[in-house]
């Protein structure tokens, strides 16, 4: 059940997955293990989470220039989010889709979304279609 | 230039550009006069198959492009620990760098090293603290451009018409003013990396002028500003009322409107800042000391000199620098005299983005560098306890923090 529209901002692969919505803006680099995809970030509130496979909530990115290939290397090595939904264009995460793609790679899609409605996932397991539809799966 | 007529490495940068462009809602691309390009420091393999990948397109930069550090000391300074295949990885990433005609720099602080494009030129640098001194010190204009973008703008020789390239958006809407903390402690090293650390984190992606500061507090102090807060926030220009070339009155660096929001820190904000830069307490132990994010200058080598005072250390101080530095340093001994009392020069690389520091449960790090604080929890494993240069050199010669109250 489809119960948001996304606008796509990088086209890629439908996902799905448990929600993971941060609720603190997040540097890929130096906050996420590029091999792992856990996060790192010891003063962030989802430290210790892992974003591999989830629908993962963005309501900002913050600090390094490096996010990009971070996000490279996750989609590269399998440890990547399933989709991304973000609260505004981040063009230097969303570089690593861009690449990626050039790669040709399979991506994840990502998305915009206003943040005011990411509470509202959180907890449950969300899939987004390549569209840009989010909706509860199962 | 039809895509058909350049190479296929050319031809993915200009693709990789024009996407970019697309995301950001930019109209056009416009020329670039240099580059600076963070991306050819190893995270993954990933990262190396990409730079190859434009090597073998016949790809090669239009204009002049330094490097940011990569995950090796090529100078043979300090021995990283990374071990193969990551390492073959890593070098194979830098040579690549090397093939598409990029300068062989690898320093965070190009700015230092030589490349400083002129006042209102428009640039494609990456790495963020390279980015806020270029565009707030030097007042020469660029986003802040992510690993690949970089490089795609410096084969393509332009970049997206957009955001900070664009005199209108440079113009501050926040005011942060610092007027009520004491002139001394606005003239110590140590003010700067707090308060770039609590900027970042107030004003975040909004663009601030600092106002309240009596003087210039130097160009170190500068990058040092400049790097906690983009560290603390997506910071890629700030102003500072009378010492930034935007502004030289907090009127002008608001383009003449009213801000739309005034911070008035006080002396209770930056101690509190101050405290957040450590996540260790206290009285405890320290492991290592790390200096130099960004890169040192050689007028810090020389504050460094004066206090160590050819004192013999306990802990030894890792002193990240660029080869710039590097090669005044060994004209005159210099290098040799601190490595013999323990100091550990580490060129071309740091710390926190590649294994330097031995490898410790529990761990404590002592560092000046509101960067390094940032960072080097999640990046080294290390708790971290943050001081001025002078209780950093202090505690290594002793084995153990010494640190002075703070005097906001």
């Amino acid at each position: 059940m489809s119960v948001a529209g996304g606008e796509i901002l990088v086209p890629g692969t439908a996902g799905s997955g448990p929600a993971l919505v941060l609720t603190a803006p997040i540097s890929f680099w130096g906050g996420v293990d590029p091999a792992s995809g856990r996060i790192i970030d010891v003063r962030h509130p989802q430290h210790g989470a892992a974003i591999a496979g989830t629908v993962l909530f963005l309501p900002g990115t913050i600090g390094s220039s490096s996010a990009s290939a971070v996000l490279l290397e996750l989609v590269h090595n399998g440890h990547a989010p399933a989709a991304l939904v973000l609260h505004e264009p981040d063009a230097i995460l969303l570089l690593g889709l861009i690449v990626a793609r050039e790669m040709g790679w399979s991506t994840p899609v990502a998305l915009r979304l206003d943040r005011v409605g990411f509470a509202a996932f959180d907890g449950r397991r969300v899939a987004v279609d390549s569209n840009g539809a989010v909706g509860f799966d199962g | 230039m039809a895509t058909g007529e350049m190479g296929a490495g050319t031809a993915m940068a200009m693709r990789i550009v024009a996407e970019s462009a697309r995301l950001l809602g930019a109209p056009r691309l416009i020329p670039v006069a240099s580059a600076h390009i963070d991306g050819a420091l190893y995270h993954g393999d990933s990262g190396t198959i990409f730079a190859e990948r434009l090597v073998e397109g016949g790809a090669s930069v239009a204009v002049r492009s330094t490097l940011n550090v990569g995950a090796l000391d090529l100078m043979g300074c300090s021995r990283v620990r990374l071990a193969e295949p990551a390492r073959g990885m890593a070098r194979r990433m830098m040579e690549a760098y090397r093939k598409l005609g990029c300068e062989q720099s690898w320093t965070c602080a190009p700015y230092q090293a030589g490349h400083r494009p002129a006042l209102g030129s428009d640039v494609a640098w990456g790495e963020s603290n390279a980015v806020v001194f270029c565009n707030s010190v030097l007042g020469a204009r660029t986003n802040r451009y992510g690993d690949f973008l970089d490089i795609a703008c410096a084969i393509a020789g332009r970049a997206p018409d957009y955001g900070l390239h664009r005199p209108e958006n440079r113009r501050a809407s926040v005011i942060f003013d610092v007027s009520a903390l004491k002139p001394v402690f606005l003239s110590s090293e140590i003010a700067w990396p707090v308060l770039g650390s609590l900027y970042g984190r107030l004003v975040g992606s909004d663009i601030g002028v600092v106002t309240g500061v009596p003087a210039s507090p130097g160009e170190d102090a500068l990058k040092a500003f400049g790097a906690a807060a983009a560290s603390s926030g997506a910071v890629g220009l700030f102003h500072i009322a009378g010492v930034t070339p935007e502004a030289p009155d907090a009127e002008t660096a608001l383009g003449c409107n009213e801000p739309a929001s005034v911070i008035r820190v006080t002396r209770q904000m930056a101690a509190d800042a101050q405290m957040r830069l450590s996540t260790a307490g206290p009285g405890e132990k320290i492991d290592a000391v790390a200096i130099g994010s960004p890169h040192l200058s050689l007028a810090e080598f020389d504050a460094l000199e004066k206090l160590v005072a050819g004192r013999r250390l306990r802990v030894p101080i890792h002193a990240c620098t660029g080869r710039h530095v590097l090669a005044e340093l060994d004209k005159h001994g210099r290098r040799q005299a601190l490595e013999a009392l323990g100091v550990v020069v580490v060129a071309d690389t740091c710390v926190v983005v590649t294994p330097i520091l031995p490898e410790l449960r529990e761990g404590v790090l002592m560092t000046n560098s509101g960067k390094f604080a940032h960072y080097a929890p999640g990046n080294t494993g290390y708790s971290v306890l943050y001081a001025s240069l002078a209780d950093c050199v202090e505690s290594a010669v002793a084995g153990r923090p010494m640190l002075k109250e703070l005097q906001s």
